[in-house]
């Protein structure tokens, strides 16, 4: 033992001349790091209740909750978490999968409170003093748990695909399938805007598992057209994908493309096993496109006998004579066709009701009648000069295509119109060699047509000539030919509405085409009904007013697909035959 | 080897003997376990350990949760250093799923878990001269883990359960002017640690009482298992960073440190240089550390997380010796089976029940100490 070590311990003493290390005030003076994970707040404007918080956390601390501050409405599902503090563990795994970023913490962490029920609190709807705290953890923008990145497509050349009618989308190969369907949290925020109410992470999931018959029963389970939406479905659940606040929405639609894909059509009838127990009842439905075709399909496994009516030599109506086989080939068509005819349900083609059959026939002959003629009628541009012969109807145009007739467009040819059928006759008429121009009155943001369908018509140089009004049509020198008058449009701001396109007349131009090709929008014939029924149902702009089952004023008739409906696309008149379906059951056991 | 003679029930009822309870309530324990003791006078005579007053049932949890689910339960599984956990973990689930970590991530990680080692030993340097009466020092070196743990409630946002080691990387980069306030615990604690060999190193006390107590020779080693700093000072060179380099150790400059006795004042000795050698590793990190690239990998989507099968050992070096996982997969959502393999183990129930024979009742808790060891860590 050395003196030293009696001595040296004495060095202690120099401490107390040190000022203390410790605070006074610490809630004042030591407020925690800027990142540091206290207390929750939640931005309810931005959080869309996707749920995938209360998925992520281990020990069950949140539950979502419905709140009288927040309705549920397309692509929100108006809940908001719920966080209970006697679980949580401040990990802030809810922070980081958090699809819209709502969520974060504050740098609080003093709480104290004599109400044990607090601390099972709401944030951003129950009031904390933190809830506008600029410090506290925040998902730090280059760590990210969500796949953000859509797995690419492979798409035919632009300059290829505009040698033939060839489809431009390829697909998904199975690698690209399963990386796109692991994208998916499964927040179903997507079923609720699909109109079909698709059970879309089922399916989803099913590819993740590459079990495509458990797959292909789910899609055929809510709509009887999945090959076809696989292709041309408007896909408003991508709109709504929760995925698509920070990254690329799912690829929804190639998927139940990629399911379909899988399974030969001989094979359908095998892994989906619709038993059909015959219940005596029998239902007549009007037009055999997507809304009458599904209607078939639900009633006949209902057990009822089901006749299509159907005017033209084949099924699919607007899918087969109006979307141009690039975009859904037509054997695709015939898959979902095909397997809903195989149920047993009876086709009458070439049949058109009020010229080979009467209408009164049907009603006294069925238990009762969907009608889903669908809008056949082009609408009209009202300008002079409209009925000269070298002016075309888009959907004529599209029809003689579909049916392998030429359309005789020429060389050079002006398409009016912003619609999918506008973009459909311009990509059709690039395709027959001519060169187009789209003349639309509005601007590119203002189409109604897919997104898609624009990019893919530009890529096939199609010349878009925006906020063009068009004023009078004339002869040309040629009687080949045809000579439009336009003018420049000015968009005047309207409060509550889209901007409205107004004449400039200062700004005319004139230019002459090979033809005019007109696609403003259809009308739905309605001419087979007799005037007593059609006096009896209720039209509003065009359209029949039914209610949520499809069911008119008329007891027996009930009315869906694009004649009802005002969004005018497959999926909803696919989920309008599917609630007729509802309704007639209903209706007639009722 | 595992030979220790228990005395038989008659001997015990002769009236020689006072059994009593050594924890699990007791400050001189090292967490929630307890020694029971047979005393003659004030020697110990035999001792049994008894654990089960932490049993969370971790591994099993883990079989029921998703892998990212699991990341943050392992911090909680040695609570003084949460961060190896969290490290072992990512880097077996890494291993498992074929992921590939940023280098800026493995600098980082490494940053943290010496920072981590750093923390842990400041705590167990307080309980070391704490356990022999020095309490004053406690209070020293509680302060100085504080600022410890500032830098962690900077760096990860939070300052126990830092849960910034995730799998496929980190959470976040280092914060803005990070470097400079850490440069400057550092030499707090550089100037602590001087105070420290002082007051402690230095001490008539601390030397009387600790040298000579609970020597391990060397033909236990092998016998037991022991590693780490215990190995270490009876001049074993055994250490995870150079055995078998992970992280970034192997661009980094240290030799392993070893003494010549592993009793429990040499073991003070050895923990002390380790120290210094932290706190010149954190230096050379926080020169080197990547300011810029990407420090988490991307991971496919963690809600459906599914590993294929197989399995895996990972092991580091932890502030008490050697730390293993061993992770087995079977391609589902979640784990089939984890094992934690601490030093504890066995530092706290056979070695600790070999050394503690013939102990002086006062010096026990001085002893369980000196072998730095961490009940919730036996416990998983």
């Amino acid at each position: 033992m050395k003196l030293k070590d009696i001595t040296s311990p004495f060095y202690v003493w120099q401490r107390a001349f040190e000022k203390p290390y410790t605070q006074s005030k610490p809630i004042q003076e030591r407020i925690g790091a800027h990142a540091y994970r206290g207390f929750h707040i939640n931005d309810i404007e931005k959080c869309v209740g996707c749920g995938t918080c209360e998925e992520i956390c281990q020990n069950g601390a949140i539950d979502m909750v419905k709140i009288a501050e927040k309705a549920s409405e397309k692509g929100d599902s108006g809940l908001v978490p719920r966080f209970d503090y006697g679980r949580c563990c401040w990990c802030a795994l809810c922070v980081d999968i958090c699809t819209t970023g709502s969520l974060g913490m504050s740098n609080e962490y003093t709480w104290a409170s004599d109400d044990p029920d607090s601390f099972r609190f709401t944030p951003g709807v129950d009031q904390t003093s933190w809830q506008d705290s600029e410090h506290g953890y925040r998902r730090h923008p280059d760590y990210n748990l969500l796949k953000l990145e859509r797995s690419e497509m492979s798409m035919l050349d632009p300059d290829e695909g505009l040698k033939s009618f060839d489809e431009v989308v390829h697909g998904f190969d199975h690698k690209q399938a399963v990386l796109e369907a692991d994208r998916c949290i499964e927040c179903e925020i997507c079923v609720a805007t699909c109109p079909a109410s698709m059970d879309i992470p089922d399916y989803i999931r099913a590819v993740r598992d590459q079990d495509f018959e458990e797959g292909l029963r789910i899609l055929y389970k809510t709509n009887p057209f999945s090959a076809t939406c696989g292709r041309i479905c408007t896909h408003h659940c991508e709109t709504d994908c929760t995925i698509s606040t920070f990254g690329k929405p799912l690829a929804i639609r190639w998927l139940k493309r990629y399911i379909v894909d899988q399974i030969p059509a001989e094979r359908f009838a095998e892994i989906l096993q619709d038993e059909i127990v015959e219940n005596g009842h029998h239902a007549s439905i009007i037009g055999a496109g997507p809304g009458g075709m599904s209607a078939a399909y639900y009633l006949r496994k209902k057990g009822y006998g089901v006749t299509v009516y159907e005017a033209s030599d084949s099924g699919g109506g607007m899918l087969r004579y109006g979307v141009p086989s690039y975009r859904l080939p037509d054997d695709q068509l015939d898959k979902d066709i095909d397997y809903i005819v195989s149920l047993g349900v009876e086709v009458k083609y070439k049949t058109k009701i009020g010229r080979d059959v009467q209408f009164q026939q049907l009603m006294d002959e069925s238990d009762a009648i969907f009608i889903a003629t669908g809008l056949n009628q082009p609408s009209s541009m009202r300008i002079n000069g409209e009925d000269h012969p070298r002016v075309l109807s888009g959907l004529a145009v599209l029809d003689d295509v579909a049916s392998h007739r030429d359309p005789g467009v020429g060389r050079n040819v002006a398409v009016i119109g912003g619609g999918n059928v506008a973009m459909d006759a311009a990509r059709v008429c690039r395709r027959l060699g001519a060169k187009v121009t789209v003349l639309y009155r509005r601007r590119i943001v203002d189409m109604p047509a897919d997104k898609e369908e624009i990019e893919e018509a530009h890529e096939e140089q199609v010349n878009f000539v925006i906020q063009a009004i068009p004023v009078l049509i004339e002869d040309a020198d040629s009687k080949e030919k045809v000579t439009i008058q336009w003018g420049e449009a000015k968009m005047v701001a309207e409060e509550g509405k889209r901007p409205r396109p107004v004449l400039q007349e200062d700004k005319m131009h004139t230019e002459t085409y090979d033809c005019i090709i007109s696609a403003i929008g259809q009308a739905g014939d309605f001419s087979f009904l007799p005037r007593d029924i059609s006096d009896q149902l209720n039209q509003h702009w065009g359209k029949f007013e039914v209610d949520e089952r499809q069911r008119t004023t008329v007891g027996k008739i009930f009315i869906g697909g694009d004649i009802a409906n005002s969004v005018a696309d497959a999926i909803s008149a696919i989920a309008d035959g599917k609630n007729a379906a509802i309704g007639i059951d209903a209706f007639v056991k009722g | 080897m595992f030979e220790l003679n228990r005395l038989s029930e008659a001997e015990l009822e002769s009236g020689k003997y006072t059994k009593i309870w050594h924890g699990p309530q007791h400050p001189g324990i090292t967490g929630n376990m307890s020694l029971e003791l047979t005393l003659c006078g004030d020697d110990v005579v035999e001792c049994k350990t008894h654990v089960g007053y932490l049993h969370r049932g971790f591994e099993k949890m883990m079989e029921r949760r998703t892998f990212i689910q699991n990341f943050p339960i392992v911090c909680r599984i040695a609570v003084p250093e949460p961060t190896f956990n969290e490290y072992l973990y990512a880097a077996a689930v890494e291993e498992l799923a074929g992921i590939e970590v940023p280098e800026r991530a493995e600098w980082l990680r490494c940053l943290n878990l010496e920072m981590m080692r750093l923390a842990s030993f400041l705590m167990w340097l307080g309980g070391a001269s704490g356990s022999f009466g020095l309490r004053t020092v406690y209070q020293w070196t509680v302060t100085h883990r504080d600022y410890m743990l500032d830098l962690f409630e900077e760096m990860t946002g939070a300052r126990i359960y830092h849960m910034y080691i995730t799998p496929g990387g980190v959470r976040a980069p280092l914060p803005e002017g990070f470097t400079e306030r850490a440069l400057s615990v550092m030499n707090g604690i550089e100037k602590l640690l001087f105070e420290i060999e002082r007051v402690v190193l230095n001490n008539y006390v601390f030397k009387l009482r600790s040298e000579g107590l609970g020597v391990i020779d060397p033909g236990m080693v092998d016998d037991y298992g022991i590693v780490g700093p215990n190995a270490r000072a009876l001049g074993l060179a055994r250490d995870v960073r150079k055995d078998s380099p992970y992280l970034v150790y192997d661009q980094l400059d240290f030799e392993i440190i070893t003494g010549d006795k592993s009793d429990a004042y040499n073991r003070t000795v050895q923990r002390y240089q380790e120290m210094h050698q932290c706190i010149s590793l954190i230096r050379q990190m926080l020169k080197q550390v990547p300011t810029s690239g990407s420090f988490h990998a991307n991971l496919p989507n963690v809600l459906h997380w599914k590993i294929p099968a197989g399995q895996t050992y990972v092991k580091a070096e932890c502030t008490r010796g050697e730390y293993g996982y061993y992770l087995v997969t079977d391609g589902s959502e979640y784990l089939r089976r984890i094992t934690i393999r601490g030093p504890s183990y066995t530092h706290a129930i056979a070695v600790m029940e070999k050394l503690v024979v013939g102990v002086n009742i006062a010096d026990v808790a001085g002893l369980m100490v000196s072998l730095h060891t961490y009940p919730p860590e036996i416990e998983r």
